[in-house]
C-alpha cells in the first residue's frame, strides 16, 4: 500500500495509525521561522470514532489505509447481518455486522441508498443520507385546533426511530427527518 | 453535478483594501526615514542552505543557465546591494517556501525585508516596533530573552538541560521513536512552537531575543552570562510569529563555515545539499557594512490588522485556488 508524507496530509485522507484506519480531519503546519517544522494533525479513528491529535515531524509518513466509500442499497437483515448492494449495476453484495451498522440501524429502510465505508473490502461503517422519509407507525391521536400552537409529542417511525413531531401528525403519514440531528423536518405528501 | 473549480477570491474586498493601505503605510514609513526601496530577483540561480527552508526548484533555461530557485527570501541579493554601497534599503516582495501551507502559511507569501546600516539588533527592534505599532495601533512590545521565555513557558533552561531531560519534556508531543533522530535544536523548536509561542504577545506584543548560538543563522554571536547567544530577535503578537531580525554577520569565513554546517545537517536529514551562493559570499568578503536586517511577514501583519486567524482571509488566491 502507498504511504503519504506530511506534505500530502489533508482533510479526508485515510491513513493507518497504530494499526487502525483513520481519516485526517485537519493538518496544521507549525514552524518557527527558520526552525524545524511540525505537523499537528487531528484524525478520527474509523474503528472507535474517537478523535486523535498527533504531532509529526515534517517529512514523516503514514501508510495509506484501504478505505473507500461507496453508495449501496439496503436490502434486508437476517438478524445477524445487514445486507447491502452496490448501486453501480454490479449487484455485488456486502454484509455489515451490528458494529458497522451502529446507530444507523434506526434509519435503515429497504431500497434506500446509504454510504458504506469499506475497510480492506469489508463494511466498517454505514452512514445514512442526511434526510430520510419514514412512515409513522405509532403516535398519540392528532389534536384538532392545535396546528398553530406548537407543542410536540413522540412518534415512532417504521424503522423504530422515535422522533419529536408536532401534535397534528397522525399514524400513516410519511415524515422527512434529518438523520444528523434526529429532528422532524416536514410531512411528505404520498 | 459537475465540480466547478473555486474561482472566487478568499479575501473580502475590504481585506484587499487593507492590504493596499498597508503597502502604502509601509512605503510612507520608509520614505520618511530615507530608506531606499529596491527590487531584487525572485528567481535566482541559487537556493539557500538553511536546513529547514525548502525553496521551489525552477526549470529556468536561458543563455545556458538552467534550473534556478524561487527565492525563500531576498536576503542574499539585498546584502549584495549593501556590499555595493546601497545604504539602508527595503523591499516588499513575494517569497516561496515549499511544503508550507496552513492557517498561517502559504507556499508563496509577501515579505517585507529591510536592512539598516549602522544599526544593531537593539536599534532595529525599536524601528520594528515603530512600524508595527504605528500600523496596528497596538502597545509597544516588551523584550524577553529566549532563555527566560523557555523557563517561563516550557519549564526548561535551554542552555543547560541535558539531552535526555529535553527528550523527556518533548514526550508530551512526540513518541520515543519520533524523538530518536530529532536534534537538540529540533526539540527546542518543538517546545518553542507548542509550549511557548501560543502564550507570546497575548497581552502586549513580545520580542524574543538572545537565541542560542546554534540558532544564529546569519546573526552575530556574543557571550551573555557565560552562554553564547545570537543577536537575533523575533516579534510575536497574539501567538503569531511576525518577524525575524539579525544584527548581521559580516565575516565571510564564518559565513562559509555556517553554510557548510547547514549542508551537513541537510545531509543528515536526508535532504539534498544546496550549492553555496558564491556571489553572495564574494560580496560578504568584499565587505558587508555593519548593519541589522529583518524580514517581516506582511500577510500575518494584515491578519492581525483585520483580526483573523486564517491567512486565506488576507490572500486573494491561496494555494488551493492559485
Amino acid at each position: 500500500m502507498a504511504s503519504y508524507s506530511t506534505n500530502e496530509f489533508r482533510g479526508g485522507l485515510k491513513v493507518l495509525l497504530d494499526g487502525d484506519p483513520c481519516i485526517i480531519l485537519e493538518n496544521e503546519i507549525v514552524k518557527p521561522g527558520k526552525g524545524q517544522a511540525f505537523n499537528r494533525v487531528r484524525l478520527r479513528n474509523l474503528m472507535s470514532n474517537r478523535v486523535w491529535e498527533r504531532t509529526f515531524k515534517s517529512g514523516e509518513s503514514l501508510e495509506a489505509a484501504d478505505v473507500i466509500e461507496q453508495d449501496m442499497e439496503y436490502l434486508y437483515t437476517d438478524g445477524e447481518f445487514w445486507h447491502f448492494m452496490l448501486t453501480d449495476g454490479s449487484f455485488e453484495q456486502y454484509a455489515a455486522d451490528a458494529k458497522a451498522v451502529g446507530d444507523t440501524i434506526k434509519w435503515l429502510k429497504e431500497q434506500d441508498v446509504y454510504t458504506v465505508t469499506l475497510y480492506n473490502g469489508a463494511p466498517l461503517t454505514i452512514t445514512p443520507p442526511n434526510f430520510v422519509e419514514l412512515e409513522v407507525v405509532e403516535t398519540d391521536p392528532g389534536m384538532k385546533g392545535d396546528t398553530a400552537q406548537g407543542g410536540s409529542k413522540p412518534a415512532t417511525l417504521s424503522t423504530g426511530a422515535v422522533v419529536s413531531v408536532p401534535l397534528f401528525i397522525t399514524i400513516g403519514e410519511v415524515l422527512k427527518v434529518d438523520t444528523r440531528s434526529g429532528e422532524y423536518m416536514n410531512r411528505v405528501k404520498n | 453535478m459537475k465540480n466547478q473549480p473555486d474561482w472566487q477570491p478568499t479575501a473580502s474586498r475590504s481585506a484587499l483594501k487593507s492590504r493596499a493601505e498597508q503597502s502604502a503605510f509601509v512605503r510612507g514609513f520608509f520614505a520618511q526615514r530615507d530608506v531606499l526601496e529596491v527590487e531584487t530577483p525572485m528567481l535566482g540561480r541559487c537556493g539557500v542552505t538553511e536546513p529547514n527552508l525548502d525553496g521551489i526548484h525552477a526549470q529556468l533555461d536561458a543563455q545556458g543557465i538552467k534550473g534556478g530557485w524561487l527565492q525563500t527570501s531576498p536576503e542574499y541579493h539585498m546584502k549584495r546591494l549593501l556590499a555595493a554601497g546601497s545604504g539602508s534599503i527595503y523591499q516588499i516582495s513575494k517569497v516561496f517556501r515549499n511544503g508550507e501551507r496552513g492557517s498561517r502559511h502559504n507556499p508563496e507569501f509577501s515579505m517585507l525585508e529591510w536592512y539598516r546600516t549602522g544599526f544593531d539588533d537593539e536599534t532595529l527592534m525599536t524601528e520594528v516596533a515603530d512600524l508595527v505599532c504605528g500600523w496596528l495601533e497596538c502597545p509597544r512590545p516588551k523584550a524577553i530573552s529566549y532563555r527566560q521565555a523557555m523557563i517561563d513557558w516550557a519549564g526548561i533552561d535551554p542552555f543547560v538541560i541535558t539531552q535526555s531531560d529535553l527528550h523527556q519534556r518533548c514526550r508530551e508531543w512526540l513518541e520515543p521513536e519520533q524523538l530518536q533522530n530529532l536534534s537538540r535544536d529540533g526539540c527546542l523548536d518543538l517546545l518553542m512552537s507548542f509550549a511557548v509561542e501560543p502564550n507570546l504577545g497575548t497581552e502586549t506584543p513580545v520580542f524574543i531575543n538572545q537565541y542560542p548560538a546554534s540558532q544564529a543563522s546569519l546573526a552575530k554571536i556574543s557571550n551573555v552570562d557565560g552562554f553564547d547567544v545570537a543577536h537575533r530577535f523575533e516579534l510575536y503578537i497574539d501567538g503569531i510569529e511576525l518577524c525575524n531580525g539579525y544584527w548581521e554577520l559580516t565575516n565571510g569565513d564564518e559565513q562559509r563555515t555556517r553554510f557548510e554546517a547547514d549542508n551537513r545537517l541537510r545531509k543528515a536529514d536526508g535532504k539534498p545539499q544546496m550549492d553555496i551562493d558564491e556571489a553572495f559570499l564574494a560580496a560578504i568578503e568584499h565587505g558587508l557594512p555593519d548593519c541589522a536586517g529583518v524580514a517581516l511577514g506582511l500577510d500575518r501583519l494584515l491578519m492581525l490588522k483585520i483580526g483573523t486567524r486564517d491567512i486565506s482571509d488576507v490572500l486573494a488566491f491561496p494555494l488551493e485556488r492559485a
